[in-house]
């Protein structure tokens, strides 16, 4: 592939920056117009981001929309993008969110210019870690995505804010930068063994290195992105972050942010280092499966609601990596399509909580109960997204637990029963939240003064709703799309494929009318 | 005995401004202003920039008795030097009205300095260089106890000159040493010398190359030599501490790396593992104790000897990888350092110097300019992309990994992630916290404005493209010869 300039992803990439720049002329008093200015420009962002996604072709699996421009010239540094049916969606997620949370800043009133302009830089941070195919270029984006949460966090959030923005910058900052060290060591290599100097991902795939070193720079990659799954153990400054995060914080982080640890090992990290990749597996499914039980059984216990859904995060994207792990059509296909689920529904109960906030300024699960009697809009939304959230069948959820479950199985069965366990308990803890939240009495008089969801918030919410209806029931769209770039990134993994069952079967299965299968 | 001017031209340019500037001095009266000082000063900087601009050939010349030399090396430090003056006076502008400096012996001595430096980097005789350093050194003394009201400058001032005495006598020692050996205080030949008998070296002419290391770890404050940085760097006004930090250690790497990187290449395997232990001890006890510190100013200090850690580390990686690493870093330094000195030095008023972190609590929203400019230099000195620092740092590790040296790259990282802390308190003020001191003086200092802004877009533009000015890195390194 040749210098073919800049493209339609570059202005993906370009447009919230640009918007962010222009906020930055706007006087800060005109706070209805920065928001304007901002919606405009994520929302702008989300359109542009489905002619991107009209105009990509299904049946591809290599990479589509390349652009390739020499940045470093002499050190093997360029600019490439690139998108296949895995980061597709994973950026279609990221362009819908960020409109949404801007959406529901509406009440920040504090040094509102700048919230908006870190919503932006932080969206073009993650929308360019998701397309970047140079290491060099993918790690830029990497750190760029820190400094925006990083204030938004510590600017905006919590009572703890400065603790946990600066936890979450130092946490994440100790893994990548021991990968940036082996993203050199990597480019060093390929450079010895080939004579190119290049940071080229596409390239670097084609290396085969001995089993010692690819085992420390999987090591050294892993850990960045367990780090930012994050995978038990290195889960500690996830509920630190989102509990102070202000709401569209905690909607990106969890929405998107996340997903990038775990699209990091499915890029990254696996296909680089197939070896020691398949070597640490064990390690790493045992590390999934802790995480998911342990997520659930912490959530379980939690009395804030929003540490509660933090908590369930872990126990969710330890489903991810679980699929991930199996490293066949079904468990990676239904990671990724877990990863949108996750994305809307974990988003989703961020908002919703973040709504109750607005409106009592407490979170305690104690603080409630009756409220069904007084909001039914906004309990009937909590309902939904709950059994979204836990995996009812005909919900999206349900797809994407279903076919990691599948996937796993083939592989280790053993552990997949375990984490079964854990569909149960993100049953019990989301519903005897929910119970204790809406039913009851409705005792405490300050909750007979709410009031119900104003057109703003189900304009925000309608959206992410349908979509978790939609991909409940057709996951075939998505699934098709993902099908080429998942079977090309396993081909890359698996030189010799294992045999599995026919994918087409298993997936007309999950239409949504599934037996019960014990939930 | 060649007589060719054309390697001193920008060194006679700052030195005729100089005395251009004391001489006008003479005829301003004490109250009158005298920002008209500074102009004769930026004007000779700006026609020494275009000199070397014009210089800028890749021509390689050497002039009386081989001991000065002209190639792409030294002007590319020279510019350095020229940029760290500009910046200085430009940010002490309004400081040394406020403190009562006399102006003009203040831009004339930082003129005298910046002759001391360029002449240091185009020095090719160890005669030569010492005289250079002196020039530099004795300048950067009395700028140090220049603000006679302060007790800590006067303190500073002296610690530094017995420090630096101290150094200097280490220099001259390992200079007299190797001239014992080798029969030539010429770099040229010194080299020669060196790579003709490389098995016959008496053990004296090793010694002598050890006393210019620690000589020159002095100069650049690498811990086990570092104790006088703090002090120094607290105690001198705040643009002369800018200008100590990027300058003076720009100037003290340029002649580590003619002299003792290049040129006594063939050392290299003798002092590779001392100077290991030197480098991590430097990034680690830098970084370390600027965590502990509650004044900016001494933060940055200590920070400054963690830079010089990160600065050492292309120096033990050696000729073929390091050049490009040390030069490229210390031409981003410059920039994201001058533009934190300039934000701090705006930030001092009359009566108090405002250098503590409560200081910068809430200035994000009451300057906001100001604070954005600080945190961008922070990020960069942090080492986040898209900025100077990073790119910086990238190379400085790249050139650690590729010439096998991945521990160094590794302790490296881990430093940049020590450095995160601190670096991150100062934004942590500005935008987090509430209260502070509030500014008056600050409107009246436009100069230093532009310095930050210079400053600013150094670290931007080095961070996102910086292809142009690694090449150019490059090509500076590998036209020593």
């Amino acid at each position: 592939m040749t210098a073919t300039g800049f493209g339609d992803l570059t202005l993906l990439l370009a447009i919230p920056v640009l918007g962010a720049a222009l906020l930055l002329f706007l006087p800060r008093r005109w706070s209805a117009a920065l928001f304007s200015l901002a919606l405009c420009a994520s929302a702008g962002d989300f359109f542009w981001s489905l002619r991107i996604f009209n105009l990509f072709d299904a049946g591809n699996g290599d990479m589509q929309f390349v652009e390739r421009v020499a940045w470093m010239p002499n050190f093997g540094i360029q600019y490439i993008l690139g998108i296949d049916g895995i980061s597709l969606f994973l950026v279609l997620l990221t362009t819908l969110l960020m409109p949404l949370a801007i959406l529901a800043s509406w009440p920040v009133k504090d040094r509102v210019k700048e919230y908006l302009i870190f919503m932006l830089l932080l969206e073009t941070g993650m929308l360019g870690a998701f397309v970047a195919l140079d290491l060099f270029l993918f790690y830029v984006f990497w750190e760029v995505m820190l400094v925006p949460m990083y204030f938004l966090i510590g600017v905006w959030g919590g009572a703890r804010r400065i603790y946990a923005a600066l936890k979450f910058v130092i946490y994440t900052m100790a893994g990548s930068l021991l990968m940036l060290v082996a993203i050199i060591y990597l480019a060093t290599r390929h450079a010895q063994l080939t004579q190119v100097f290049t940071f080229d991902l596409l390239e670097l795939y084609g290396l085969t290195l001995p089993f010692d070193q690819q085992s420390w720079l999987f090591l050294a990659f892993a850990l960045s992105f367990a780090i930012k799954v994050p995978l038990f153990p290195f889960h500690t400054w996830l509920p630190d972050a989102h509990v102070e995060a202000p709401t569209a914080g905690s909607v990106i982080l969890a929405g998107v942010l996340l997903k990038l640890g775990t699209y990091g090992f499915l890029r990254f990290a696996i296909p680089l280092f197939p070896d020691a990749a398949q070597a640490a597996l064990p390690s790493l499914i045992a590390l999934a499966v802790i995480g998911i039980v342990y997520g659930a059984v912490v959530a379980m216990m939690q009395s804030d609601i929003k540490k509660l859904v933090a908590y369930s995060s872990v126990s969710h994207l330890g489903f991810v990596m679980l699929g991930l792990c199996s490293l066949n059509l079904q468990g990676v296909q239904g990671a990724i399509y877990q990863m949108l689920n996750h994305g809307l529904s974990t988003g989703a109960l961020f908002l919703l909580v973040g709504m109750l906030y607005d409106r009592r300024h407490t979170r305690m699960i104690d603080d409630f109960g009756g409220l069904w009697q007084q909001i039914p809009v906004f309990s009937s939304m909590l309902l939904f997204v709950t059994f979204a959230s836990i995996g009812l069948p005909g919900l999206n959820g349900f797809v994407g637990e279903f076919l990691i479950l599948l996937g796993a199985f083939a592989v280790a069965p053993g552990w997949t029963a375990v984490a079964a366990t854990g569909v149960i308990l993100g049953a019990i803890y989301m519903l005897w939240m929910f119970r204790r939240v809406i039913f009851g009495p409705l005792s405490n008089p300050e909750n007979q003064r709410l009031t119900d969801l104003s057109g703003r918030e189900l304009t925000i919410l309608a959206p992410i709703v349908l979509l978790i209806l939609y991909m409940g029931v057709f996951p075939q769209p998505f699934l098709s799309r993902m099908q080429p770039a998942v079977e090309l990134t396993l081909k890359r993994i698996l030189t010799v494929p294992p045999a599995l069952p026919a994918p087409s079967a298993a997936e007309e299965n999950l239409s949504g009318e599934q037996p019960d299968d014990g939930r | 005995m060649d007589v060719n001017l054309a390697p001193l031209l920008p060194a006679i340019q700052v030195l005729v401004t100089a005395l251009v500037v004391v001489g006008r001095d003479l005829f301003i009266d004490e109250d009158e202003p005298k920002g008209v000082l500074a102009f004769y000063s930026l004007v000779g900087l700006g026609l020494a920039a275009a000199e070397v601009a014009v210089l800028l050939t890749g021509r390689q010349e050497s002039a009386f008795g081989d001991s000065i030399v002209l190639d792409n090396f030294a002007l590319f430090f020279t510019l350095i030097f020229l940029l760290a003056a500009a910046l200085t006076i430009l940010s002490s502008i309004h400081y040394v009205r406020q403190t009562r400096i006399h102006e003009g012996e203040f831009y004339a001595l930082i003129l005298f300095a910046t002759v001391g430096m360029i002449v240091m980097a185009a020095a090719n005789d160890l005669m030569v260089f010492f005289l250079a350093l002196e020039t530099m050194s004795i300048a950067v003394y009395v700028l140090t106890g220049m603000w006679r009201a302060s007790g800590r400058a006067s303190e500073a001032s002296m610690k530094y000159f017995l420090m630096g005495a101290f150094a200097t006598g280490f220099l001259l020692y390992g200079i007299a040493l190797i001239y014992g050996a080798t029969g030539s205080t010429n770099l040229n030949q010194i080299a020669a010398y060196l790579l003709d008998q490389p098995s016959e070296w008496p053990l004296y002419l090793i010694g002598g190359g050890f006393l210019l290391l620690i000589g020159f770890a002095f100069k650049v404050g690498a811990v086990p030599f570092h104790f006088w940085v703090p002090d120094v760097y607290d105690g001198a006004p705040t643009p002369v501490t800018g200008f100590m930090s990027v300058a003076v250690k720009a100037a003290a790497f340029a002649a580590w790396a003619r002299i003792l990187l290049y040129k006594f290449s063939p050392f290299e395997s003798d002092w590779a593992f001392p100077l290991w232990i030197i480098t991590i001890a430097t990034m680690t006890l830098g970084n370390l104790l600027a965590i502990t510190q509650t004044s900016v100013k001494r933060m940055l200090a200590y920070s400054s000897i963690a830079h010089a850690g990160y600065l050492l580390i292309p120096i033990v990686v050696g000729v073929e990888w390091g050049g490009m690493a040390l030069l490229f870093y210390l031409l981003t330094y410059s920039f994201m350092t001058l533009g934190a000195f300039a934000v701090l030095t705006s930030l001092s008023e009359e009566d108090e110097p405002r250098e503590s972190y409560s200081d910068f609590a809430g200035l994000g929203f009451k300057r906001p300019f100001l604070a954005l400019a600080m945190s961008l230099f922070m990020l960069s000195l942090a080492g986040f992309p898209p900025l100077a620092g990073f790119t910086g740092k990238f190379y400085v590790f790249r050139s650690a990994v590729l010439a096998g040296y991945l521990n160094l790259a590794i302790i490296g990282v881990l430093n940049s992630l020590l450095s995160v802390i601190y670096y991150l308190r100062v934004i942590v003020a500005m935008y987090m916290e509430e209260g502070g001191a509030e500014g008056k003086s600050i409107r009246q200092a436009p100069f230093v404005y532009l310095a930050v802004t210079i400053a600013v877009i150094g670290t931007v533009y080095l961070g996102i493209l910086p292809g142009s000015a690694l090449n150019w890195s490059r090509l500076a390194f590998f036209s020593l010869e």
